[in-house]
């Protein structure tokens, strides 16, 4: 038993129905430019992220200060002269500020991502990182001793 | 055969990973010490000579090599994310990742060059 529609009967048939109104769309959410202002946690994301832009500039720092290094003493000292502008040095202090935030938040965050389990119950946060915290304070006084010609 | 295309993420992923620690562990200390303490006199810098010395020393330049590689990495990965998720440049992403990993790349060149050239 087939159903006849009135209304359809002696028209066509397409592979698919034809709608012409009322066609549904993707629904994209407005989002403001500024959406990292919103929130507390949201500005901090943003800033944790753009310390990228800070380690780029410190890498381009370092490959300026060994190629005056090679070049002699005298471009040395102007390397020197550079980094004890005061542009530089606020330019720093921001780098270090936000290059620390970045390790605070990559340390803090690898007991999220680690096994963490000790005497059958899960560390806390704090506790899981402590070892990074130490190593990171082992590699800071090791590098700095290096730098300072201790060794 | 499988016609799927192999996604390149993986090796960007790992080499942010990485440098997030090659820049958490290793740069706060010389930023520090080169871009503020010395500079400001807070501590008597070693000297043009002293510190030549420490970066003819192979295990420095290794040093350097893998900071700067990993690091330059690591920064353009997250500042293509930055400016595709952080500013609304989605739409430039393919040319945000050519200009972030390009310029990681020639970093890269950069360093393996002035760290063979050393004198």
């Amino acid at each position: 038993m087939v159903q006849i529609v009135p209304a359809a009967e002696g028209k066509e048939l397409t592979a698919m129905p034809q709608y012409t109104q009322f066609q549904p769309k993707a629904y994209r959410p407005r989002m403001s430019a500024y959406w990292y202002l919103d929130q507390w946690h949201y500005l901090r994301y943003a800033m944790r992220e753009s310390s990228s832009f800070f380690v780029a500039y410190f890498c381009v720092v370092t490959l300026a200060q060994i190629a005056a290094l090679s070049a002699g003493p005298t471009r040395y000292a102007h390397f020197q002269a550079l980094m004890q502008c005061p542009a530089m040095i606020v330019l720093n202090a921001l780098a270090l500020g936000f290059i620390l935030l970045h390790a605070v938040t990559w340390f803090l965050l690898v007991p999220r991502v680690a096994l963490r389990q000790m005497l059958g119950k899960p560390t806390p946060d704090m506790i899981a990182s402590v070892p990074n915290f130490m190593a990171w304070f082992g590699a800071t006084v090791i590098v700095a001793l290096f730098i300072l010609g201790v060794f | 055969m499988s016609s799927a295309k192999r996604s390149n993420e993986p090796i960007v992923w790992f080499l942010f990973g990485v440098g997030g620690f090659f820049a958490a562990y290793f740069l706060p200390i010389h930023i520090a010490l080169y871009g503020l303490a010395f500079p400001l006199g807070l501590i008597r810098d070693p000297g043009y000579d002293k510190t030549l010395a420490l970066l003819q020393n192979p295990l420095t330049r290794l040093y350097l090599f893998a900071v700067l590689t990993f690091c330059f990495f690591h920064a353009a990965h997250r500042m293509r994310l930055t400016m595709s998720d952080v500013l609304n440049m989605r739409h430039l992403n393919t040319v945000l990742a050519f200009l972030c990993y390009g310029g990681a790349i020639a970093g890269t060149i950069c360093a393996i060059w002035l760290l063979v050239v050393v004198p």
